[in-house]
């Protein structure tokens, strides 16, 4: 696949992965390197890693590169194309950097029979985002719907970035906000 | 027991009788409470006693199925020479439940009690706790209570001086239902795509990483230490006298529009009605129950005069037309326009199905697109007949339940509550045509 770029030259995006290449910084490395041993005794193949590997990356960057992806490919033994399939698949891993503060709020039946629709749009109109998963202006918010988080019986509950937090109502949300700053 | 954790006195206080207490998190805490005792004396025991306890105490699996644990235990076969597994499925997703979650905030090492006793009772050297990824808490509280246990010699290649290995290890997920499925798990763990497998062969025989697994939910493995330590016919004194089918007790998950959500832990066999209306308060002020689902979104639906006579055990359910499921109980109340949270609990399935199988692919994302049209006031009438053809399609025809388990609301819904549908229907926008200018 080629893509027209604004100056109309071919480009293919492997130009501009080993672009990205040149400035990448294993993650990889010292405590991280020590972690990820660690946790491949735990498992009789390399593969079993995968997962908790992707985590490292994101923990680190706070989103799962391609180069992380090939980063990890590469110790575990794999091919970068089986592990984007992988990232691919779980919604938890980001493959395009995020806002500061992402905002997933459940809005599945248990939750949107208590008025979670009503918390996500004044998480929408006071971060400024107006449409759920865009970022907004100042990159500080994103806001999505997520699927449900499993604690049905706190409405309406959050997670903002890795943080779960319960019980919020359409009156507490902008002390929510004013405390993430 | 509501937010915060104040028992009713008609609750049976097995699993949740620590929760709410900071001190009980921590292993020396745990052990003031009879922590351990329950390993220790698994771990001098033969495993096929231990089995045969948890056999006759009557123990089936609480995540949803309700297989019998003792039986399931026994399709292991220690000294075979390979090397075994125990899966601890901590993949809460179902909407409505949310108590395995309560388990490992408040009590982890009871898990890690339960899941060193389930590994040695199957022969397995090795536990695997399987906990959502959006589950923050409960995964950090996992894995301190995990370290403890090492640091206090509970696990390990000497567990508890006894010369065994025991090994329980945490493992997090990355945000997929699915992966709440068995083998779909079992595929995460090995650290694949979370598609389920084929059955057979089943779990027992090539489970985790081609080897003997056995997979086990929260509730069920930290139930074990209770088990032993009291006895299997303790465990059968919880459970209706005519229904020695169904015994222990039981969380229950409470959400929706109800006085006091929550979980509750009752012994099985407790009525429903007194269950709603006595421990979690009844309905909001001025409003009635419409619509009950006591088991997880993926159970039927039933009306509220159905849903409460019945017992609230296994068989009780069933018996009544739906299904205990995981016990996360969801009320509808007549404030809320029912056939938009069926078509919410619809695009939930859209949203999870991992897309192997074309029934369920296409037939949760047509059934979504169907529902929402009919709430946005453009349905048909024909849209509830194409509706239930497309549920029959889906219905025993793929590789795991999610299909299934995205009709069954739709089903029941259209059977109990048709009016409700109906009325969208006949409120249908009239499309204006603007008028030609001449």
């Amino acid at each position: 696949m080629t893509n027209n770029n604004e100056m109309g030259e071919m480009r293919s995006p492997g130009d501009a992965s080993h672009d990205l290449h040149a400035t990448y910084t294993p993650v990889f490395t010292g405590a991280r390197k020590a972690e990820l041993d660690e946790l491949l005794t735990r498992y009789p193949t390399k593969m079993a890693a995968l997962l908790p590997a992707l985590w490292i990356v994101q923990h680190e960057r706070g989103w799962v590169p391609a180069e992380g992806m090939a980063e990890v490919a590469a110790i575990l033994e794999l091919t970068p194309a089986y592990v984007k399939g992988v990232v691919s698949f779980y919604t938890m891993y980001h493959q395009h950097p995020v806002a500061t503060h992402f905002i997933q709020v459940c809005t599945t039946s248990p939750c949107n029979v208590c008025g979670a629709e009503d918390v996500v749009n004044a998480l929408l109109k006071q971060t400024g985002c107006e449409e759920l998963g865009v970022t907004s202006p100042d990159g500080k918010y994103a806001v999505i719907e997520v699927e449900c988080l499993g604690a049905c019986g706190f409405n309406t509950p959050l997670m903002v970035n890795e943080q779960f937090i319960e019980s919020v109502t359409v009156e507490s949300v902008p002390a929510l906000l004013a405390s993430l700053g | 027991m509501g937010f915060p954790h104040t028992p009713h006195e008609r609750e049976s206080l097995v699993l949740s009788k620590h929760f709410g207490e900071q001190e009980a998190i921590g292993l020396d805490g745990w052990r003031k409470r009879g922590g351990y005792v329950a390993l220790e004396k698994a771990l001098r025991m033969e495993p096929a006693e231990i089995v045969q306890i948890v056999k006759d105490s009557g123990l089936r699996g609480r995540g949803g199925a309700g297989f019998p644990t003792g039986l399931k235990w026994s399709f292991m076969k220690p000294g075979d020479g390979k090397q075994h597994y125990l899966a601890c499925n901590a993949d809460e997703s179902e909407p409505g439940t949310f108590k395995d979650r309560e388990i490992m905030r408040w009590t982890p090492h009871a898990l890690v009690e339960g899941c060193a006793i389930g590994a040695y009772a199957i022969g397995a050297t090795v536990a695997y706790v399987y906990i959502r990824g959006e589950y923050s808490e409960a995964i950090e509280k996992m894995n301190a209570a995990c370290k403890e246990a090492y640091a206090a010699g509970i696990l390990g290649t000497n567990a508890m001086g006894t010369g065994k290995t025991v090994h329980v290890y945490v493992h997090k997920g990355a945000g997929a239902y699915i992966c709440g499925e068995e083998t779909a798990m079992m595929n995460s763990l090995e650290g694949r795509r979370g598609n389920p497998r084929i059955k057979p062969p089943f779990p027992a025989v090539s489970g985790l990483f081609g080897m003997p697994t056995t997979i086990n939910n929260v509730e069920t493995l930290a139930a074990v230490p209770h088990i032993l330590n009291n006895g299997a016919d303790w465990y059968k004194t919880f459970g209706r006298a005519d229904n020695p089918k169904s015994t222990g007790t039981k969380l229950f998950s409470v959400c929706g529009n109800i006085a006091k959500p929550g979980n509750y832990e009752v012994a099985l066999g407790f009525p429903f009605k007194d269950f709603l209306y006595d421990l979690c308060g009844g309905p909001l002020p001025g409003r009635q129950f419409k619509a009950i689902i006591p088991g997880g979104i993926s159970v039927p639906i039933q009306t509220r005069e159905e849903a409460e006579n019945s017992p609230m055990d296994y068989e009780g359910f069933v018996a009544n037309g739906t299904m205990l499921g995981s016990g996360g109980v969801i009320i509808i109340d007549d404030a809320q326009n029912l056939v938009k949270q069926i078509a919410r609990a619809a695009r939930f399935f859209a949203h999870e199905s991992c897309a192997q199988c074309t029934q369920c692919r296409e037939g949760t994302a047509w059934t979504t697109k169907i529902l929402e049209r009919i709430v946005a006031g453009d349905g048909t009438h024909e849209d509830l007949d194409t509706l239930l053809e497309i549920a029959d399609n889906m219905t025993g025809k793929t590789i795991c339940v999610l299909s299934d388990s995205c009709a069954t609301p739709v089903v029941s819904g259209i059977q109990k509550f048709r009016p409700d549908f109906e009325a969208l229907i006949k409120r249908k926008k009239v499309h204006m045509v603007p008028a030609q200018v001449a």
